[in-house]
């Protein structure tokens, strides 16, 4: 079997919110000093999901994904480390400042591309954005089944079973092969590659497509031409909270003077 | 200019959910006189379409039938693409739910549009509609424009408030359509919420990893007690779902349920910016933490810095004497 992983390169998403800047002018964050990009969380949740069925049937072939600039090699590698078999990075000027429809097509054109694919992971969302859209773009633009929020995925005997994550609940789904499925935290923490890992990721092989290596894509549908959402302000909320900080020379005495306070505030 | 909205409905046996005519009352608006539709899938949509008129549609799309009651998102994207053909709105808006995160982006790929999901605010002028959402964990907010149409858009609860608009009739079209699933479902397991539930409670208890332990909770459960479980729910962080002190549905934060209350108190609660993208609605926050630097005093109108041990049992004591 083969299974793509999509991977993204992002900001830190735990880069403390002093340090979280935007340039208004530009309409982009500002990359915070000394905190390097990271592949998106649930990203490596994906690729750990893949590498469980693989661990468990054996036979199968991982390609991890990555659209972005060349920095975005650093992710695909993390994820070769973590044990996939092969890298694919996807870049060109064309691509840049799409959207996640046009994410999702480049997407899709790779993977059908590739050929043989058999099941495509992805993060539930993309911990910049937080959109949580391109999965479902890509099952939509290549016609396979897809299950969002994934806890817990088996392949066996050409279906996949997931185990979804409600908001009020829990969900088992089983469908045929090609498949997509996004995948969430509750699956638990991504393996930790080895030093060994690390460098036997270093020599394993990344293939480079640009636009010119789709035969089925124009410059006008992908990127800046061919996104159908346009970002046109990028802010930060205004917080106009002041806390006060309840003071006292015991547990007992700051509680007393919270609870007045609710009192006076009649919330309790 | 006027516009033509279609809402994607949600009902339960009690009616239209709360969101759905919120988003009907919005639509209103922005349709500036233009049609307000809505579309509601499964058995029992054409009895629950009556009281979305009185929320500003004009006219419900329904399939009363058993075999659209179950949620299957492939299926149901059938169902609106046809619904869309016929009414061919500008804009189509969902609950960011677990039926609109689903099917909000299955509609906007099919019909080679775009979605921004879980907005906050949606606007509308001769240029079209702009949406507003937050991202990067809730440090930020994004506002965005369509070039491409059906704008599509799933909503957080709460976003626009619901009204009637003194209207109560309206046109009923029982569509017949039928559709299959690649997906088939095995197994659903709703999480029993009894009482209270954790969105409708005026005042939210919530724990994280700094509780040390899912005894921690058995403490925050007393709090809650003394103020009345028929006032106070209890959510967790994130760190303390995923450590399996307390379950998933009752996880707040980007990717767990958002909470508006009255009253919100953060124990052992870091307060990083994916939680607080959650419960940031809240009228009043109260942080205690042992870290009087930890993010969520930042958000607080008050904060105690201590042990949660000591604070939470004071408390306790506190509210019974009181
Ligand atoms: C894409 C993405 C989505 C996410 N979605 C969510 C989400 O939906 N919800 C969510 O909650 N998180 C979410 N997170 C995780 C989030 O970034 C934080 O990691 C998480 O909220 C931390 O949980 P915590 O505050 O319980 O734990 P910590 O950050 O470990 O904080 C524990 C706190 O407890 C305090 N403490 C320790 N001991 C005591 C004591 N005895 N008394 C008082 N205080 C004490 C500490 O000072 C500390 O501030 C998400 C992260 C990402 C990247
Ligand atoms: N540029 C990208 N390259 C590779 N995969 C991506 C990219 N953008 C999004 N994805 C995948 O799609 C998922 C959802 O992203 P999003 O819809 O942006 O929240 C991510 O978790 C990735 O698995």
């Amino acid at each position: 079997m083969h299974f793509v992983i999509c991977a993204k390169q992002i900001p830190d998403p735990d880069t403390p919110p002093s340090a979280f800047k935007i340039d208004e002018t530009k309409n982009e964050v500002v990359p915070a000093p000394g905190i390097s990009p990271v592949l998106s969380q649930f990203d490596g949740i994906a690729a750990e999901a893949a590498l469980r069925i693989k661990e468990k049937v054996g036979d199968v072939k991982i390609t991890v994904i990555s659209l972005g600039k060349e920095s975005a090699q650093a992710a695909i590698k993390q994820v070769l480390a973590m044990g996939a078999d092969e890298g694919l990075l996807l870049e060109d000027d064309a691509f840049e400042n799409g959207d996640h429809y046009t994410t999702a097509l480049v997407l899709s054109e790779a993977i059908k591309k590739l050929g043989d694919v058999d099941a495509v992971f992805c993060g539930r969302q993309a911990a910049d954005w937080d959109m949580g859209q391109v999965g479902l773009g890509i099952a939509q633009l290549l016609e396979m089944p897809c299950a969002i929020i994934g806890k817990d995925v088996d392949i066996s005997d050409g279906k996949m079973t997931v185990q979804r994550v409600l908001l009020d609940g829990f969900e088992t789904v089983e469908m045929p092969l090609p498949a997509v499925v996004t995948v969430s935290n509750e699956l638990g923490e991504p393996r930790y590659p080895k030093l060994q890992q690390i460098m036997q990721a270093a020599k394993k092989t990344v293939n480079k497509w640009s636009l010119a290596d789709f035969e089925n894509l124009e410059a006008t549908q992908v990127g800046e031409q061919g996104r159908k959402l346009k970002l046109e302000k990028l802010f930060i909320p205004a917080s106009d909270s002041e806390v006060e900080i309840i003071e006292g020379e015991s547990a007992q005495e700051q509680a007393s003077a919270l609870v007045s306070r609710l009192k006076d505030a009649k919330i309790l | 200019m006027t516009k033509n909205i279609l809402v994607v409905g949600e009902f339960n046996q009690d009616g239209l959910s709360e969101t759905t005519a919120e988003l009907l009352t919005g639509a209103s608006s922005l349709s500036s006189g233009g049609s307000v539709s809505i579309v509601l899938l499964g058995a029992g949509s054409q009895e629950k379409a009556q009281s979305s008129f009185s929320y500003g549609a004009t006219k419900a799309y329904t399939i009363d039938n058993e075999s659209f009651s179950e949620f299957l998102p492939d299926k149901w994207a059938i169902a609106v693409n046809d619904i869309y053909e016929k009414e061919k709105p500008d804009l189509i808006l969902l609950e960011q739910s677990t039926v609109g995160r689903d099917l909000g982006p299955r509609l906007a790929f099919k019909l080679n549009s775009a979605v921004a999901m879980d907005c906050v605010s949606i606007e509308s002028d001769d240029a079209g509609f702009k949406a507003t959402r937050p991202c990067f964990g809730g440090n930020a907010r994004a506002t965005y424009s369509y070039s491409a149409s059906p704008a599509v858009a799933t909503v957080r609860a709460k976003s626009f408030e619901a009204k009637t608009q003194g209207n109560e009739n309206g046109e009923v079209v029982q569509i017949d359509l039928a559709a299959d699933s690649k997906v088939s479902v095995i197994n659903r397991e709703e999480v029993a919420t009894e009482g209270l539930k954790l969105t409708d409670a005026p005042i939210v208890l919530c724990g994280g990893r700094g509780l040390g332990g899912p005894e921690g909770f058995d403490m925050i459960q007393e709090l809650a007690n003394v103020i009345g479980t028929d006032k106070a729910a209890i959510g967790s962080s994130r760190a303390a779902c995923d450590l399996g002190w307390y379950p998933v549905a009752n996880q707040v934060g980007l990717t767990g349920k958002v909470v508006n209350p009255d009253l919100y108190v953060g124990i052992a609660v870091s307060g990083a910016s994916q939680h607080m993208a959650g419960c940031s609605g809240s009228k009043s926050i109260i942080a205690i933490n042992k870290d009087p630097e930890a993010n969520m005093f930042k958000s607080a109108r008050w904060g105690i810095v201590g042990d949660y041990k000591e604070v939470v049992p004071a408390l306790i004591e506190a509210i019974k004497s009181s």
